[in-house]
């Protein structure tokens, strides 16, 4: 259950083929991507820096994965998110969420993507043609089918 | 009881500090009463944490609540609600 906060970008492709290592009995692989917008609430976005607290953020995501695993039958779940200055187009983070089917690993990972949103400490911070603005915070997550 | 205060994101540019190294009396025993404590010093708590909404806190890099106690040694962290992903 891999977990990790870092200034590089990542291949997501290798990194779906190392928690995958081969193993016969995984039937689905879901995977989301988030990616640096160039617009956002109307303003175009130069530069995004992401700021995190060291040791905490780790721990929150970790526990993000535990919950999952406790909440649905799936093999293996990996967070890479990445923290510094970063560009329209940029990735920012990937959840990958290994099982059996399809339905269970659609749900873990969009649960631990909405989950790692409103509970790991992470804060953007956008330059804009204006200026720098903190990134405000969105709703809470609900459960699926609830939004 | 001597605690290591940290600030991030808004409230540390707010703050012009990541963290500081506080002594409290007793009485300050609670997340409410140390964030009370901090803007009783004046500014810049004051308008910091006045005028940034829904500021969160962690005690020893776990979330914590307003009621939740404090003890000696502890690291406690004040935030804005976090925008990762």
């Amino acid at each position: 259950m891999p977990v990790r906060v870092q200034r590089e970008d990542f291949d997501a492709g290798r990194e779906i083929a190392q928690l995958r290592a081969a193993d016969p009995k995984i039937g689905a692989v879901a995977a989301f991507i988030g990616v640096a917008r160039d617009v956002n609430d109307g303003a175009a976005v130069a530069t995004l820096t992401l700021e995190h607290y060291p040791g905490m953020t780790e721990r929150a995501l970790e526990d993000i994965c535990t919950q999952a695993r406790g909440r649905w039958k799936i093999a293996d779940v990996l967070v890479i998110h990445r923290v510094g200055e970063l560009r329209p187009t940029d990735q920012i983070v990937l959840v990958v969420v290994t099982g059996a089917h399809r339905g269970e690993a659609f749900a873990a990972c969009e649960f631990v993507m909405d989950y790692l949103k409103t509970e790991a400490p992470f804060w953007k911070k956008e330059e804009t043609g204006a200026g720098a603005r903190w990134v405000h915070a969105r709703a809470r997550w609900r459960e699926p089918g609830t939004r | 009881m001597k605690l290591t205060v940290l600030y991030f994101a808004r409230l540390r540019e707010a703050l012009e500090r990541e963290r500081e190294v506080v002594d409290v009396p007793d009485g300050v025993a609670t997340v409410a009463q140390l964030r009370a404590w901090l803007v009783g010093r004046g500014e810049p708590w004051a308008s910091a944490f006045g005028e940034i909404k829904r500021i969160r806190a962690a005690i020893d890099q776990a979330m914590a609540q307003d009621a939740s106690p404090l003890h000696d040694g502890a690291e406690v962290a004040f935030f804005p609600p976090v925008t990762g992903g």
